[in-house]
């Protein structure tokens, strides 16, 4: 690749919503980078002059991915908005936690399988097999069928496993598709039902347990757990052989952040100090760790199609009026920013601030990982160390959540139930599967009078800021050697290592009606 | 995401395998799967509204047609439009279309009020453009798998539910035919008046603002996730998420319904059939 070229991918599949990346290279190397979102949807207006409730189990239809997420971050933000963040029963805790926990296996095993391993795995490795595998058989039947959707097209040129291997990543990624449903039953055991869950409400939780159902819990989390211990993580670490360049490309912004969650009290009504699985801090690339304070959050709209006038403001005084004519606009996503600066969010971020806080259950799976390909800390900040960090964490989520179900106190209450207050402000700060969650409230006779969400992926797929500091995605792209601009493998591995999820991610108001800008054509 | 979750006949079934022996379903473009990307998914798509075998369009989600459409934009081969002008484009040579959840068969969760984007379902946008086509709706936020992946297999192996199969709102009846109120396990303590009152209790939960008593969908005796649970069964009221109007219509959630509020299914006398749904009051308009 030679010469000034400019590749637009649009849509970037394999993501849940609507993104378009749009890089600038010189001589194969990226110099500009562009995260656009493409679709606009007007949440937070619909969940306006609404019983709060309503918020926890509206808010989830945002994305059928991690519906959790938004049902925790808006019930712990209803929490406080109707004063008993305190009082939440501890059974009402491990639901919550349950019921979250089925929900990070799921999303992590479907995005490794499911979403990313196509750029790595060949499935065609499976045309002629002949073997006893059943999953095998299925796909080279239904490769000589000649019916190759959904598998191809795809980029080619950069498979580079063996054929065995192939075969067996491919074989996973049909045991996968099981994997994730039944973490998704284990989910409905205290949830009711997934996709949106029922289960999570303000006060702590709706269903009960009972000895029937911990066994039925523990019996697919033990199926998905050996999954994850046998699978997952062998298979993510087979990648890592092979594609080894991966753990130097697309580092990005280098500054991580966790708000923390999944908890483990809730006497702490100050999610920031809550006792948490996850904690809550910011690390740079010399691992030192800071604390979050979610006043420094604001989020900036100088390249976002929204009125500059806007740009800098708290989530809480959050407002959005579009500018869709702004020569400078290239997204519908606004650009989140903490003290000025982009954040990662994540669960390599997760893993960098539990790894700086010096929990040592992270320390020794992520230190036996660099001891295994010979690397320095560094080489976590990369495509490769992301996926690495999700396929951890999962086994750490599953092994914590067996012992979590063993808490349960049948007979025990479940629920805080309480009745809208009049007036109230609330704030839920949580660790979504891919990164960090904030709903804020305003409680206003009794009714909603103001709702914002701020989500993983507008951190992470951000535009450029108001001093033109590119989002993380962006700039993990930036310097990146692409080498062949028809099958530019490099900008989609690196876009799917941080397993954006575009769903959730624009839905800012606007006026009903408004005009705005006629969409540009590539 | 819920049709991935179908236990009989399961995600494999349907994408690698045969739905039944000579019958397979051809996935040819969804984007949180397929493998390409870019120019080369759009290809496929391309392709596909040439192929004179003809397709089936399932569309899934709203559309916005707001701002003239432009809350969403589609990538198209060669170029670029909006999401509303692309959806009847390709169901312009569709043999026939499958809404796929609430807001594709009645607006939904996007056209909840204000409704922001202007959304309208696909059943709307080929009204408004004056098109005739077939539409199979499949409500729900989500949708059951079992609803879908049934619909997708009477098509394969019968041919599309006729009308004698459909409700008044575009619904297969084999799936939306009865009340959940009628199907439930909890109906017992409604007939005997034990109500819960707070989240954790036992009981009937119309208390709890279930909305058993005018939503149609068989969720109490199929069950959700490979049979585990459903909403009511997890101690939480039916939300009535496969209705039209969903959800300004179930708003406030946790509120008892009014008996004034039952009218508004409105039945034939004799058969006890549904006839139709008509707009809850008082909605406030625009």
């Amino acid at each position: 690749m030679s010469g000034r070229q400019t590749i637009s991918i649009d849509p970037i599949t394999r993501i849940e919503g609507h993104l378009k990346v749009e890089v600038v290279a010189d001589d194969g190397v990226v110099k500009e980078a562009r995260c656009s979102g493409q679709l606009f949807r007007g949440f937070e207006l619909m969940l306006l002059n609404r019983d709060p409730r309503d918020a926890t189990l509206l808010s989830q239809r945002v994305c059928g991915v991690c519906p959790v997420a938004h049902a925790t971050a808006s019930a712990l933000c209803l929490d406080d908005a109707f004063g008993v963040a305190g009082q939440i029963p501890a059974n009402g805790r491990i639901l919550r936690n349950l019921i979250f926990g089925a929900n990070f296996l799921q999303s992590h095993i479907l995005h490794f399988y499911h979403l990313a391993a196509l750029d790595f795995v060949d499935v065609a490795a499976g045309a002629d097999y002949e073997g006893s595998d059943d999953r095998l058989n299925s796909l080279r039947d239904f490769i000589q069928r000649g019916e190759l959707a959904p598998f191809m097209p795809r980029y080619e040129g950069d498979y580079r496993l063996s054929k065995e291997a192939n075969q067996e990543g491919a074989s996973h990624y049909v045991q996968a598709l099981e994997t994730r449903r039944v973490a998704h039953e284990m989910l409905s055991v205290f949830g009711g039902k997934m996709p949106h869950q029922v289960g999570i409400v303000v006060g702590g939780c709706m269903e009960t347990p009972t000895a029937d159902k911990i066994g039925a819990f523990l019996s697919r989390l033990a199926a998905v757990r050996r999954f994850i211990e046998q699978v997952y993580i062998p298979d993510v670490l087979m990648v890592a052989e092979a594609y080894g360049d991966y753990f130097e490309i697309g580092a990005g912004v280098k500054r991580w952040m966790s708000y923390g969650g999944l908890d483990l009290e809730t006497e702490e009504t100050d999610l920031l100090k809550r006792g948490r699985f996850f904690g809550a801090g910011r690390v740079g690339a010399d691992l030192k760790l800071e604390g979050v304070d979610a006043g420094k959050i604001a989020e900036h709209v100088r390249h976002s199609w929204y009125e500059d006038g806007t740009s800098g403001r708290h989530p809480s005084e959050g407002e959005t009026v579009p500018a869709p004519e702004k020569a400078a606009g290239y997204s519908w996503m606004k650009a989140p920013r903490y003290e000025g600066e982009p954040y990662e969010v994540g669960p390599l971020s997760r893993a960098l601030v539990a790894y700086a806080a010096g929990d040592a259950e992270v320390k020794r799976e992520v230190d036996g990982v660099l001891a295994r390909f010979g690397a320095k800390p560094e080489a976590l900040f990369s495509v490769l160390g992301r996926h690495a960090a999700r396929a951890l964490e999962a086994g750490r989520v599953a092994k914590a959540m067996a012992t979590w179900a063993m808490e349960l106190k049948p007979g025990e209450p479940v629920c805080e139930w309480r009745e809208p207050p009049e007036a109230g402000n609330g704030m839920g700060l949580t660790e979504a599967p891919r990164g960090s969650l904030g709903h804020w409230a305003e409680v206003r006779d009794g009714k909603l009078a103001r709702y914002q969400l701020v989500v993983p992926t507008t951190w992470n797929a951000s535009p450029q800021d108001d001093e033109g500091k590119p989002g993380p995605i962006e700039q993990a792209l930036i310097g990146t050697r692409v080498r062949d601009a028809a099958n530019p493998f490099e900008v989609v591995r690196i876009v799917r290592s941080f397993d954006p999820c575009l769903a959730c991610s624009i839905h800012m108001l606007t006026p009903k009606g408004r005009e705005l800008a006629t969409c540009r054509v590539i | 995401m819920s049709v991935l979750n179908g236990v009989a006949p399961t995600i494999r079934d349907l994408v690698v395998d045969q739905l039944a022996p000579g019958h397979h379903v051809s996935l040819r473009f969804q984007p949180t799967v397929m493998a390409a990307a870019g120019e080369a998914a759009l290809e496929i798509l391309a392709a596909t509204e040439e192929a004179k075998e003809g397709y089936v369009l399932v569309v899934d989600g709203a559309l916005p047609t707001g701002a003239g459409g432009r809350f969403g934009y589609a990538a198209k081969k060669g170029g670029h439009t909006t999401m509303h002008a692309r959806a009847l484009e390709l169901a312009e040579k569709a043999a026939a279309i499958v809404a796929l959840g609430t807001c594709s068969s009645y607006g939904g969760m996007h056209a909840a009020a204000p409704n922001p984007t202007g959304s309208v379902s696909i059943g709307e946008a080929l009204a408004e453009a004056g098109m005739e086509k077939p539409v199979i709706n499949v409500p729900g936020c989500p949708p059951h798998p079992d609803w879908f992946t049934g619909t997708v297999a009477q098509a394969l192996l019968f041919g599309l539910p006729g009308p004698e199969a459909v409700d008044p709102v575009g619904r297969p009846k084999r799936f939306y035919g009865r009340l959940v109120h009628d199907l439930c396990q909890r109906r017992g303590d409604f007939e005997a008046h034990k109500f819960a009152k707070a989240g954790g209790e036992p009981g009937c939960l119309y208390e709890l603002g279930c909305k058993g008593p005018w939503t149609h969908a068989d969720c109490p005796e199929r069950e959700w996730n490979g049979g585990v649970s459903w909403c009511v069964k997890g101690g939480s009221p039916c939300q009535g998420c496969v209705e039209p109007f969903f959800p300004d219509v179930s708003c406030p959630i946790y509120a008892k319904i009014g008996l004034a509020e039952l009218p508004r299914i409105v039945r034939d006398e004799g058969s006890g059939e549904l006839v139709a749904v008509s707009r809850p009051q008082p909605v406030e308009e625009e």
